[in-house]
């Protein structure tokens, strides 16, 4: 184990070449270019590949390429960047391969800004590309979840021959915090016995292929992905709490979002405001069996998103109106503060004991 | 008795789906024969495209990866850098290459990446039901310039190949055509000399394979590829436009 004071962007980088990742394709956009900086220096160290694409529709079909021989690989961006990947991932979906998309979130829409968000949950969650079809979506909230998630990002994404997104914000990838950095280098990659690596080096012929023209072939995927994505939904729902037992007031927010509530809990502790917090680090699965057992008990929840309300509508249907679900948002790349989500927690409180 | 003719050991024993006369057959099989030939059955890896010949997947009996319309020379690139030492190449139709994916192949050029395209051009979206490509020729009629096509409206032909002479990527560029047998043997020669500089490392290949498309040009077969050699011909002149000397 060493300890390092690392960026985010620089977090996510290392962790990916711990996590056995060798190529990464990519195009420069702020917030993340730190990312791929890091990369193109430290890729050809451990014998990999760092290249620039002439645009991030070259760059996820490139990726699209790699993963289908047979590699561990990375493309990552922001928000503008990310939809023009739209049609690679529904292709990568498609075609059932595996590789870790980073997301850096920042303002939008449109060309918007660089600061930090979280306008893009609905894209990575809810679909993005054409077609039937879920990302695995992780969201990380410190520096050292950045590394650690990368890993568990390649597992995931092998395991279901599934791509997966690791997303963040631009407050994430810029922010530096120490980061213990496991000395192990060598990583078992699972046989990709289906990877199109010439008839030379397997069995038989393999294809990689999304193109089902006759539409019972087309099912028949579809209904192969709903029982994926059913057995993902059951197994890898994962999501953090803070002061869960008691509370009556439960704050729901991911990544930056979370950092600034859990924040918001202490402070609205020490005034005796019974708050707690869930942090989901999946957003796709969506922790529901989690939020749902809480809204047995809880009086009311509050989401806090960089966002006008999209996560929102997830622990509505989670929590299946057996309590009230409000939402506070900070938009366009401006970032909540305590005090004032604090604000909006007492009102919602003294409310909830007047009724 | 000795066998004249069979069928390459590298294409499937399986009828296509191709319109009569379409020439995307001669063309997959010249690939095939040229597989055969360079013994890289084992070792080839081809990326699809959409279009008519989006069944090369099934047709080819290789390892094939399905790219999004335009995106295969970028699938190329990444299945290239990952897995050095095969022979990676591209099957794509000019709406596919020369409109949407512009950008991968010109860029893939650029890169020098050592991969080969072979690029398909029947001067029209036949899949789609025969609209405007960006090589139908001016005054060529389709659903989509159903006056002919109009500089003014829709501009003018896109030329592949002089495209890629002057990029310093790309080591071989020819465009053939498969109008008539001896142009066929010139095709398969010129697909053979492409893969050849992509085993030997030079760079970026392309061939430009004038091909016909008789349903969507409303011609019988015979009349197609006279279509062809009167019109195409004359505006995308046959030959070597780059050859490395490693391989002349
Ligand atoms: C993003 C996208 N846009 C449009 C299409 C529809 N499409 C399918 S084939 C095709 C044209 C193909 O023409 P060409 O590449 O010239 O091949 P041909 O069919 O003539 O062999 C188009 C536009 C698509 N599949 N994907
Ligand atoms: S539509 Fe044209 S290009 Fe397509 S198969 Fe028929 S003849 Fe060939």
């Amino acid at each position: 184990m060493s300890r390092m004071l690392m960026k985010g962007n620089e977090a996510i980088g290392e962790g990916a070449i711990r996590a056995g990742c060798r190529y990464f394709f990519g195009y420069p956009i702020t917030p993340q270019s730190e990312l791929t900086h890091y990369l193109a220096r430290r890729l050809p160290e451990v014998g990999g590949l760092y290249l620039q694409a002439e645009s991030e529709v070259a760059s996820i079909n490139m990726v699209y390429g790699a993963a289908g021989a047979g590699a561990r690989v990375m493309t990552s961006s922001s928000g503008p960047g990310i939809s023009l990947m739209q049609e690679g991932l529904s292709y990568l979906a498609g075609a059932e391969l595996p590789c870790v998309v980073v997301n850096m979130m920042r303002g939008g829409p449109g060309l918007g800004n660089i600061a930090p968000s979280q306008a893009d949950y609905f894209q990575a969650t809810k679909g993005g590309g054409h077609g039937d079809y879920h990302l695995i979506v992780l969201a990380p909230n410190s520096v050292q979840e950045l590394y650690d998630i990368v890993k568990k990002a390649f597992e995931l994404a092998d395991r279901y021959r599934n791509p997966v997104m690791v997303m963040a914000d631009g407050i994430m990838a810029q922010m530096m915090e120490p980061v213990e950095l496991d000395d192990r280098y060598e990583v078992e990659i699972p046989p990709k016995p289906w990877a199109t690596t010439g008839r030379a080096f397997h069995e038989g012929k393999n294809l990689i292929n999304s193109c089902y023209v006759v539409p019972e072939e087309m099912e028949e995927l579809n209904l192969r992905l709903l029982k994926k994505y059913n057995e993902i939904r059951q197994k890898e729902q994962a999501c953090d709490s803070f002061l869960l037992e008691d509370a009556e007031i439960v704050l729901v927010a991911f990544g930056t979002a979370s950092r600034i509530s859990r924040a918001v809990v202490e402070k609205a502790r020490a005034l005796g405001i019974p708050a707690g917090l869930i942090r989901p680090v999946t957003l796709w699965p969506f922790p529901s069996d989690f939020v749902s057992r809480a809204a047995e008990r809880v009086k009311c929840f509050l989401t806090v998103e960089m966002n006008m309300g999209q996560m929102v509508e997830d622990v509505r249907l989670a929590v299946q109106g057996r309590a009230p679900v409000f939402h506070y948002g900070r938009l366009g790349g401006m970032v909540p503060v305590v005090r004032d989500v604090l604000e909006e927690v007492k009102k919602l409180y003294s409310g909830s004991e007047s009724s | 008795m000795k066998k004249v003719f069979s069928r390459p050991k590298s294409l499937k024993d399986m009828p296509f789906h191709y319109c009569p006369g379409c020439t995307h057959g001669i063309a997959h099989r010249l690939v095939c024969e040229v597989i055969d030939e360079l013994d890289i059955q084992g070792v080839a890896v081809g990326v699809g495209s959409v279009g008519c010949s989006v069944f090369t997947m099934n047709y080819f009996d290789i390892d094939m990866l399905q790219g999004a319309h335009g995106r295969a020379p970028a699938v190329a690139t990444g299945i290239k850098r990952v897995l050095p030492d095969r022979v990676v190449f591209t099957y794509q139709g000019d709406g596919d290459l020369a409109a949407i994916g512009t950008g991968e192949f010109i860029h893939a050029a650029t890169r020098g990446e050592k991969i080969t395209v072979i690029y398909i051009n029947n001067a029209v979206y036949g899949m789609t039901g025969g609209q405007m490509a960006p090589t139908t020729l001016m005054g060529q009629r389709t659903k989509t310039t159903p006056g002919g096509r109009d500089k003014d409206i829709n501009g003018f032909p896109i030329k592949v190949c002089e495209i890629l002479v002057p990029l310093e990527g790309s080591a071989y560029v020819a465009r053939v055509s498969l109008h008539n047998p001896k142009s066929i043997i010139q095709a398969k020669k010129a697909i053979k000399k492409a893969f050849t500089v992509q085993i030997k490392g030079l760079g970026f290949s392309l061939v430009e394979v004038l091909s016909t498309c008789p349903t969507n040009w409303s011609l019988t077969p015979l009349e197609a590829v006279k279509w062809l050699e009167e019109n195409m011909i004359p505006y995308y002149p046959l030959g070597e436009f780059k050859t490395p000397a490693e391989v002349v």
